[in-house]
C-alpha cells in the first residue's frame, strides 16, 4: 500500500465478493449492500424531488394567473381538483401541504442522509458495509412505503392533506381524510429515519478503519454523525405528536381541540379541553433540528468538494467540527422562535431570541471557514465546485434573512409572509440542494465508473443559479409588503395586488428553471452510457472512498485499509504529488 | 459478508461495546424521547385542564398493582435468562425466557380485562383527556410489550439456532432484547403512578 | 461486560433477586401511600420519588448501566438533557 495505490486493482478475494451467488432481486432490489441502498435512496429521492417540484409548478400557475384556466393539462385532473380547468382552493392547499412534505421528508433528507450518507460514509471510514445491513434495507423500504402512502393520498376521494406541511391543529384535526393518510405516512418515515440514524451512529463509532481517529474523519462524516443524533433524538417527539393527532382524528380524543370549538357555525361535539399549541411545541421540537438535518450534510459535501478542487486543506477543520457539535446541541433549544406569535411570555421569548442569535455564531464559523478554504487555492472550476462555491452566498443570504425572523419585533411583521418562504427556501433550495448537486457531480464517477458531462453540468448550474434567485429574491419584497404565505388568490387582497406582477415573474422563472433541469436529467442517465470512463481516483482526492476500485466491489475494500493521516493533506510542501491519500504511509 | 463487519460479537477495543449494544442503546435513547414527548403532553393537558379525575377513582388500582408486579417479575426472569446463558446453562436459559414470555402475555391479558371493563362503563378515549391519555399511553406501552413478546419468542425458538454457531453473538442478542425489555418495564414504572395513583 | 466469570455472574444473580425484592416492596409502598390521600403536590412528589428509585434500580442493575462503557453513558446524558428540555416545554406558556 505505497505510492500508486490508486491505480492498482488487487485481485478480488473470493470470500469478500458474494455477488455471483445472489439472484438479481437480492442484488439490486432487496439488497443489503450499503452502496445499492444508497443508490436506491438517491434515485427514489430525486424522483420525489421532481414530483414535489412539479406540484409547485402547478401552484405557480394559480398564483400568477388566479382564476384562469390552466392550459394543456387541465384534462388530467378530476373535478375535485379543478373545475373547468380552474384550480379549486382545496386542491391548491393540497399542493402546498404536499410540496413541503415531499420536498423535506421524501426528497432532501432521504437524498442527503439516506443517499449520500449510505453510499459515502462506509467508504470514507474504510468499513465493508453499515453495521446493520438488514436494518439498512428495512429503513429504505419503510421510507418507500411511507412515500408511496403520502403520494397515493392524491388519488383518494378526499384528496391529500391540506393543512400545510406543519399540520397545525385544530384545522388539521377537523380537515378532510387526507390528513390521516399523511399521519400514517409520517409514522413510516419517522421509523425509517430512526433505524437509519441508529445505524449511522453505530457504523461511525464502531467500524472506522485502523488509524482513522475521530479527528482524522472527513468533515462530511462528522456532519452526518451530528445529523444522525439530531434525527435520533428530535424525531421521536414528532412521532408522539403524530400519534396524538392520529388519536384525535380516528378515536376522537381532544388532545389538540379546545373546548367550545366552532366549526362551520356549529360547536364541535368533542370532549374538548385540549391544547392546539401543544402540537406546535412538539412539531417544532423536531422541525427546528430538522433544518440542521437539511443543511449539515450539504455543508459536509461542500467541504469535501472544495478541498479537493482548491487543492488545499480545509481551513479550521477542528473549529468546524466543534461548531457543528455546538450547532447540533443548540438546535434543540431554539424551537419556540417559530412560535413568537402564540402569546408566550416575554421572558420565554427573550430566552429563545437569545438562543437564536447564539446559534447563528457556529453557522457563521462554518461558512467563514469554507470561504477561507478558497483563499490562495488553485481552484478547478468543475461543475461540482461551481455548485459548492454557489452554496456559500446562497446559504449566507438564507442565514442572514433569518435573523430578523428570530427577533420578535421584526417577526411580528414578517411572520407567515412570503419573506419566510424566501428565507427558508434560500437555505434549503439554492443552499442544501446546491450542496447535494455538488455531491452528485462529485461522487457520480465513483458510483458508476463514468464522469458526468461538464458542458451539460455547467448549463444546469447556470440555469439553476439564475432560476433560484429569480424565484426567491422577489419573495422578500412581497413578504415585506405583507403578502401572507398561503393565499389561493392573492388578487383578492388589496395589499397584495401591487406585488402581483412579481408573482407572474416568479412563476415564469420557475417554469424556466424547470427547463434548466432537463440537462441534468439527460446528464444523469445519459452519462451512464456515453460518459467518459473514470479511473479509481479521477479527482486526485485524499479520502478513503477514492482508495478502492471504481465502482467499489461488494465489501468495499479488498484488504481493510490502514489510515496514516488526516483527511485533507493537499499540496503538502516537498511532496511529489499535490495530494497525500489517507491510506498512504510516509512520503509520496 | 457478516464475517467482514467487525465487533459483532466482540466489543470494540476503544468504545468497549459491541455493535448491537450501542445500537440498542441508541434505539432506547430515541424511545426515551418518544415517551418524553407523551409525558410532556400529559403535563400540558393536565396543567390546563379544569378538572382531572384522580386515577384511583376511575381505574382499577389492585389490578394495575398486580400487573406491575408481573412486569417486574418478567424483568427479573429476563435478566436471569441472560445470566443462565452466560453461564452456558441452556436449560435454565430456556426456562427463564419462556417465563418472561408467559408473564408478558399475562400482563396483556390483564390489560385486556381492564380495557374491557372500561368500555363496559362507557369510558372511551373520546370521553375526556384523562381517558384519552390513559388509552394512548397504555396502548402504546402494550404495543411495546407485544413487540417484546415477538422478539423474545423469536429468540427462544428459531433465533436460538445462532447459539450453535455464534454463541457470543447470540448472548449479545439476548442482552439487547433484555435491555429493551427492561426499558418497557421502566416506562411502566412511571406510567403506573402517573395514571393510577395521582 | 464482555468477560463474565462464573463467580461474577453468580454474584449478579444474587443482586437481581435483592433488586426484585426491593422493586416489589416499593410498588406496595407507593400504592399504600396513595391510600393516605396526601395533598396533590406532596402526592406527586412522593410518587415520582419512589418511581425514580425503582427506575434507577432497573437501569443500574438489570440494564447494567452501573458497569457500562463510557460512550453509552455519554449518549444517555445527552438524551437526558434533551428529555428535560422537552419536559420543561409546558413551562414556556407561563413565563
Amino acid at each position: 500500500m505505497s505510492s500508486g495505490h490508486h491505480h492498482s486493482h488487487p485481485p478480488q478475494e473470493a470470500h469478500s465478493n458474494h455477488e455471483p451467488d445472489l439472484p438479481f432481486w437480492q442484488k439490486y432490489i432487496f439488497s443489503v449492500d450499503h452502496k445499492v441502498i444508497g443508490v436506491q435512496y438517491t434515485v427514489t429521492a430525486l424522483i420525489f424531488l421532481l414530483v414535489g417540484f412539479c406540484l409547485m409548478l402547478l401552484m405557480r400557475w394559480q398564483l400568477a394567473y388566479p382564476g384562469k384556466e390552466i392550459p394543456w393539462i387541465a384534462g388530467w385532473f378530476s373535478e375535485r381538483q379543478m373545475l373547468g380547468g380552474i384550480m379549486l382552493p382545496e386542491f391548491y392547499n393540497q399542493l402546498g401541504a404536499m410540496h413541503g412534505t415531499i420536498m423535506i421528508f421524501l426528497g432532501v433528507v432521504p437524498l442527503a442522509v439516506g443517499g449520500f450518507g449510505n453510499y459515502v460514509i462506509p467508504l470514507q471510514i474504510g468499513a465493508p458495509d453499515m453495521a446493520f445491513p438488514k436494518l439498512n434495507m428495512a429503513s429504505y423500504w419503510l421510507f418507500l412505503i411511507g412515500g408511496v402512502i403520502m403520494i397515493s393520498s392524491f388519488f383518494l376521494p378526499e384528496g391529500a392533506a391540506q393543512s400545510g406541511w406543519t399540520s397545525y391543529p385544530p384545522l388539521s384535526v377537523v380537515a378532510a381524510g387526507g390528513q390521516t393518510t399523511w399521519l400514517v405516512g409520517m409514522l413510516f418515515l419517522i421509523f425509517s429515519s430512526l433505524l437509519g440514524s441508529m445505524n449511522f451512529i453505530v457504523t461511525i463509532v464502531q467500524l472506522r478503519a485502523d488509524g482513522l481517529t475521530f479527528f482524522r474523519l472527513p468533515f462530511f462524516v462528522w456532519a452526518q454523525f451530528v445529523t444522525s443524533f439530531l434525527l435520533l433524538l428530535a424525531f421521536p417527539p414528532l412521532q408522539a405528536a403524530a400519534v396524538l393527532q392520529f388519536m384525535d382524528r380516528v378515536f376522537h380524543t381532544s388532545f389538540f381541540l379546545p373546548s367550545g370549538l366552532v366549526v362551520a357555525g356549529k360547536v364541535l361535539e368533542v370532549a374538548g379541553g385540549g391544547n392546539p399549541i401543544l402540537w406546535q411545541h412538539l412539531f417544532w421540537f423536531l422541525a427546528h433540528p430538522e433544518v440542521y438535518v437539511l443543511i449539515l450534510p450539504a455543508m459536509g459535501i461542500c467541504a469535501e468538494v472544495m478541498t479537493c478542487n482548491t487543492r488545499k486543506p480545509l481551513y479550521g477543520y477542528k473549529s468546524m467540527i466543534y461548531s457543528t457539535i455546538f450547532l447540533g446541541f443548540m438546535s434543540f433549544v431554539v424551537w419556540a422562535h417559530h412560535m413568537f406569535l402564540t402569546n408566550m411570555g416575554t421572558k420565554m421569548s427573550t430566552f429563545f431570541q437569545i438562543t437564536t442569535m447564539i446559534i447563528s455564531i457556529p453557522s457563521v464559523i462554518i461558512l467563514t471557514s469554507l470561504i477561507l478554504s478558497l483563499w490562495g487555492g488553485s481552484i478547478r472550476f468543475k461543475t461540482p465546485m461551481l455548485f459548492a462555491i454557489a452554496f456559500l452566498p446562497m446559504f449566507a443570504i438564507g442565514g442572514l434573512t433569518g435573523l430578523p425572523l428570530g427577533l420578535t419585533a421584526a417577526d411580528i411583521h414578517l411572520h407567515d409572509t412570503y419573506y419566510v418562504i424566501g428565507h427558508f427556501h434560500y437555505i434549503v433550495a439554492p443552499g442544501t440542494l446546491f450542496g447535494l448537486f455538488a455531491g452528485i457531480y462529485h461522487w457520480y464517477p465513483k458510483v458508476t465508473g463514468r464522469k458526468m458531462s461538464e458542458v451539460l453540468g455547467k448549463i444546469h448550474f447556470l440555469g439553476t443559479l439564475i432560476g433560484m434567485n429569480c424565484i426567491f429574491m422577489p419573495m422578500f419584497i412581497m413578504g415585506i409588503a405583507g403578502v401572507s404565505r398561503r393565499l389561493w388568490d392573492p388578487t383578492q387582497y388589496a395589499h397584495a395586488v401591487p406585488t402581483q406582477p412579481l408573482n407572474v415573474f416568479i412563476s415564469i422563472a420557475a417554469w424556466c428553471m424547470a427547463l434548466g433541469q432537463i440537462p441534468f436529467i439527460i446528464n444523469f442517465f445519459g452519462s451512464l452510457i456515453w460518459g467518459k470512463k473514470a479511473d479509481d481516483n479521477p479527482w486526485q482526492a485524499t479520502t478513503l472512498e477514492w482508495a478502492t476500485s471504481t465502482p467499489p466491489p461488494h465489501g468495499n475494500f479488498a484488504t481493510p485499509p490502514q489510515v496514516y493521516r488526516g483527511p485533507y493533506e493537499y499540496s503538502v510542501p516537498g511532496q511529489r504529488t499535490d495530494f497525500l491519500p489517507q491510506n498512504v504511509k510516509g512520503d509520496n | 459478508m457478516s464475517a467482514l463487519i467487525r465487533y459483532i460479537s466482540k466489543p470494540h477495543p476503544v468504545s468497549g461495546v459491541t455493535n448491537a449494544k450501542l445500537g440498542i442503546w441508541c434505539f432506547l435513547a430515541s424511545e426515551l424521547m418518544l415517551f418524553g414527548g407523551l409525558f410532556s403532553a400529559y403535563i400540558v393537558l393536565r396543567g390546563s385542564a379544569s378538572e382531572w379525575p384522580h386515577g384511583s377513582a376511575v381505574l382499577n388500582v389492585p389490578l394495575a398493582t398486580l400487573n406491575t408486579l408481573i412486569l417486574i417479575s418478567s424483568s427479573v426472569t429476563m435478566v436471569m435468562s441472560w445470566a443462565s446463558l452466560a453461564l452456558k446453562n441452556l436449560k435454565k436459559f430456556r426456562f427463564h425466557l419462556s417465563m418472561t414470555i408467559l408473564l408478558s402475555l399475562a400482563f396483556l391479558v390483564i390489560k385486556g380485562f381492564e380495557y374491557h371493563s372500561k368500555f363496559e362503563h362507557h369510558h372511551f378515549p373520546s370521553t375526556d383527556n384523562f381517558f384519552g391519555m390513559y388509552f394512548t399511553l397504555t396502548g402504546l406501552h402494550a404495543i411495546h410489550i407485544l413487540g417484546g413478546v415477538i422478539v423474545n419468542a423469536y429468540l427462544l425458538f428459531p433465533g436460538s439456532k445462532l447459539y450453535e454457531t455464534e454463541p457470543e453473538q447470540f448472548l449479545g442478542r439476548i442482552e439487547a432484547a433484555g435491555l429493551y425489555w427492561h426499558f418497557v418495564d421502566l416506562v411502566w414504572i412511571f406510567l403506573f403512578p402517573v395514571l393510577y395513583l395521582l | 461486560m464482555s468477560e463474565h466469570s462464573q463467580e461474577e455472574i453468580s454474584k449478579h444473580v444474587r443482586t437481581y433477586i435483592s433488586v426484585f425484592a426491593a422493586l416489589a416492596a416499593l410498588t406496595i409502598i407507593t400504592v399504600a401511600i396513595s391510600y393516605l390521600h396526601l395533598s396533590t403536590g406532596l402526592a406527586i412528589a412522593v410518587a415520582l420519588f419512589v418511581a425514580t428509585i425503582k427506575g434507577s434500580l432497573v437501569v443500574a442493575y438489570f440494564m447494567h448501566l452501573i458497569s457500562e462503557a463510557k460512550i453509552i453513558r455519554y449518549i444517555l446524558i445527552l438524551t437526558a438533557i434533551f428529555f428535560l428540555v422537552l419536559l420543561l416545554l409546558p413551562a414556556i406558556g407561563h413565563f
